[in-house]
């Protein structure tokens, strides 16, 4: 077997340009498939990094249809203290003009209790956030974030401030710290921000009443996510005539599940791709072997005369062929692992990483090698089958 | 030790059929060195590819060894060929890409001979034909008498019980010709079994035995 494959190589380097010439379209084969998985893979890695970092901690429930028993404040009180469920923030959103001095712009106000803040995990640079006090009392006070401080006011530092929702007079009591990788900053990114009493909201918004249609739920500290959409599910079931179209459970799982499966699916039809230019490689290696069969008829003959049996004879050749694809695949790894050097070092200032995904690398070897023995396969049969009379007497 | 007996070779070329052995009966008996002769055309290709196990009779038996030669796969008669016959061609035949040395090392790869004795037989049967000194060389850069030589130990190494020559002077000049015979006659001293074919009267009559060939039919001769 050693003896083969040095014979092999022997053969292999006998004719180096030709060998390289056969070698490219393994070699490029290969570096489609790695580089373009890996680049694929890559980026795949970054955003699912940035979708489970802004918190796959929260449940977010929207009803759509109340069948006649609409959710208040008191009935999420009530949840809150079901098994498996944390908290629950209602949420209502409106937009209203923000006035402060001669200043005026368009400022998103969204009326919640205080459960807001932990189940979203803002952080406050200064001040409270809404307290449960201020929900009962229906007080004009709100939370700004530093955005809308620092472009509606004009210095982050304005606790007390007085500024005006829609006409509605409010009390800065809070500033939120600007989070960079928080979810509502990747999409709504230097939007002011305006947080207020959800009973205030009612009085603000026309939209907006005492039946709740948006809600957040976090999970119980002990407890996981799944967990507490399955005890949500139920009770929201068990209210609306077990009739799942009436609302939606969603959590951020679902997001980084459709991500995952479309870059999935992206990398599986790239490496199809690269797969296709490799059996292209592989047609090449065949046509390669089939002439140096041809050119080595006497060879073979002498083999065979001096006591080569076919199987040795067939050996020989698909070794050869299977090297032959084995040192392309090499060369090919080597040089999408240099590229993918390059590419991270040029991309490094997007945080983007490639790295070499060894998966790859190892089904990229293993097709090799296997487009190696098919390929091979039919050159070798015809050199082991050829009738040693007429090899020994072929062009001599 | 070689026992032909009414072996018939057929060929079809076209319509025609062309009979390059006919009823062809020869006994070669151990340490025997007999030469066939015959024009071109006579079927002494025929007959040696035979011996050879390079080819396998229509009709007729062959015995080899003891060994009747029919109905062996390929495979086996490559084994056959390894282990006991050692051929010396007209053209040298031999490979150029690997070196006098590999070459002769070749048929006891084949024979599966763990290298370090496969090493010492090849510098054995190296040093038998004098080319000791030549073992590294390619076929390229040896000359016509020296190729020849490494051919026949690369017949040699394996111990065959058959050395087959097939017009081994064919390709050479006188000199290197009595070279090349010298070394059979050393071989058939030893008590190797040599069949040696040749189109040359003068060569064939250095053996001890001489068979004519014509139009696929054997004949004895006494010289």
């Amino acid at each position: 077997m050693i003896q083969s494959f040095r014979m092999a190589m022997k053969s292999i380097a006998g004719n180096k340009f030709r060998a390289f010439l056969t070698m490219l379209g393994i070699i490029i084969g290969v570096m489609a498939l790695v580089v373009l998985v890996s680049l694929v893979n890559g980026a795949t890695g970054t955003v699912t990094d940035t979708i489970s970092s802004l918190g796959t901690d929260l449940l977010t429930v929207s009803v759509e249809d109340d069948k006649g028993s609409p959710i208040t404040l008191d009935t999420l009180d009530e949840w809150m203290d079901e098994d498996g469920i944390g908290e629950i923030a209602p949420v209502g959103t409106t937009s209203a003009t923000g006035k402060y001095g001669s200043t005026s712009s368009t400022v998103t106000v969204y009326g919640t209790t205080p459960a807001y803040q932990s189940i979203n995990a803002l952080t406050l640079l200064l001040g409270r956030f809404v307290k449960s006090s201020d929900v009962d009392n229906h007080t004009n006070v709100c939370i700004i974030n530093e955005a809308a401080a620092t472009n509606l006011i004009g210095y982050t530092d304005c606790l007390g401030a007085e500024i005006s929702l829609d006409g509605m007079k409010f009390t800065v009591v809070g500033v939120l710290e600007d989070d960079d990788d928080s979810l509502t900053s990747l999409f709504t990114s230097d939007s002011m921000v305006a947080y207020i009493p959800y009973t205030t909201l009612m009085r603000l918004s026309s939209t907006v009443s005492s039946e709740i249609t948006s809600f957040y739920v976090s999970a119980e500290a002990d407890s996981d996510m799944d967990t507490a959409e399955t005890a949500m599910t139920l009770l929201l079931m068990e209210r609306f005539e077990e009739d799942e179209d009436a609302f939606t459970v969603s959590s951020q799982d679902v997001l980084e599940d459709a991500m995952s499966s479309i870059t999935s699916i992206l990398s599986v039809l790239l490496g199809g791709i690269a797969a296709i230019s490799l059996i292209v490689g592989g047609i090449g290696i065949m046509n390669i072997m089939l002439v140096t069969v041809t050119e080595r008829t006497r060879e073979i003959g002498i083999r065979k005369a001096i006591g080569a049996s076919r199987r040795v004879i067939l050996q020989q050749f698909l070794l050869e062929s299977v090297v032959l694809c084995m040192i392309g695949c090499a060369i090919g790894v080597f040089l999408s692992w240099t590229i993918l050097q390059v590419v991270s070092t040029v991309v490094s200032s997007l945080s983007l990483t490639f790295t070499m995904s060894w998966n790859v690398v190892a089904i990229a070897i293993a097709f090799c090698f296997f487009i190696g023995v098919v390929f091979g396969l039919y050159p070798a049969n015809k050199a082991a089958k050829l009738p040693p009379i007429e090899a020994l007497h072929y062009g001599g | 030790m070689i026992d032909i007996y009414n072996v018939t070779r057929v060929y079809q070329i076209g319509s025609e059929k062309v009979y390059a052995l006919n009823k062809a009966c020869v006994h070669i008996y151990p340490g025997e060195f007999v030469s066939i002769i015959g024009p071109s055309g006579s079927g002494k290709s025929t007959l040696i590819n035979i011996i050879g196990c390079l080819d396998t009779a229509d009709s007729g038996t062959y015995m080899l060894d003891g060994i009747p030669i029919e109905d062996y796969t390929e495979d086996e008669l490559a084994e056959i060929r390894n282990h006991k016959i050692g051929f010396v061609f007209q053209n040298f035949n031999l490979i150029n890409k690997l070196t006098a040395e590999e070459n002769v090392e070749l048929p006891l790869i084949y024979q599966k001979v763990p290298k370090a004795e496969r090493r010492e037989r090849v510098a054995q049967a190296l040093e038998r034909v004098n080319l000791g000194k030549r073992a590294k060389h390619l076929p390229t850069e040896l000359s016509g008498g020296q190729q020849q030589r490494v051919a026949i130990a690369r017949a040699i190494v394996t111990r065959p019980s058959l050395i087959l020559a097939d017009e081994p002077t064919g390709n050479l000049d006188s000199t290197t010709t009595n070279e090349i015979m010298d070394i059979f006659h050393e071989l058939h001293d030893q008590g190797n079994t040599i069949v040696l074919i040749t189109h040359d009267d003068e060569i064939a009559r250095q053996a001890s035995r001489v068979v004519h060939i014509l139009d696929g039919k054997l004949s004895e001769v006494s010289l």
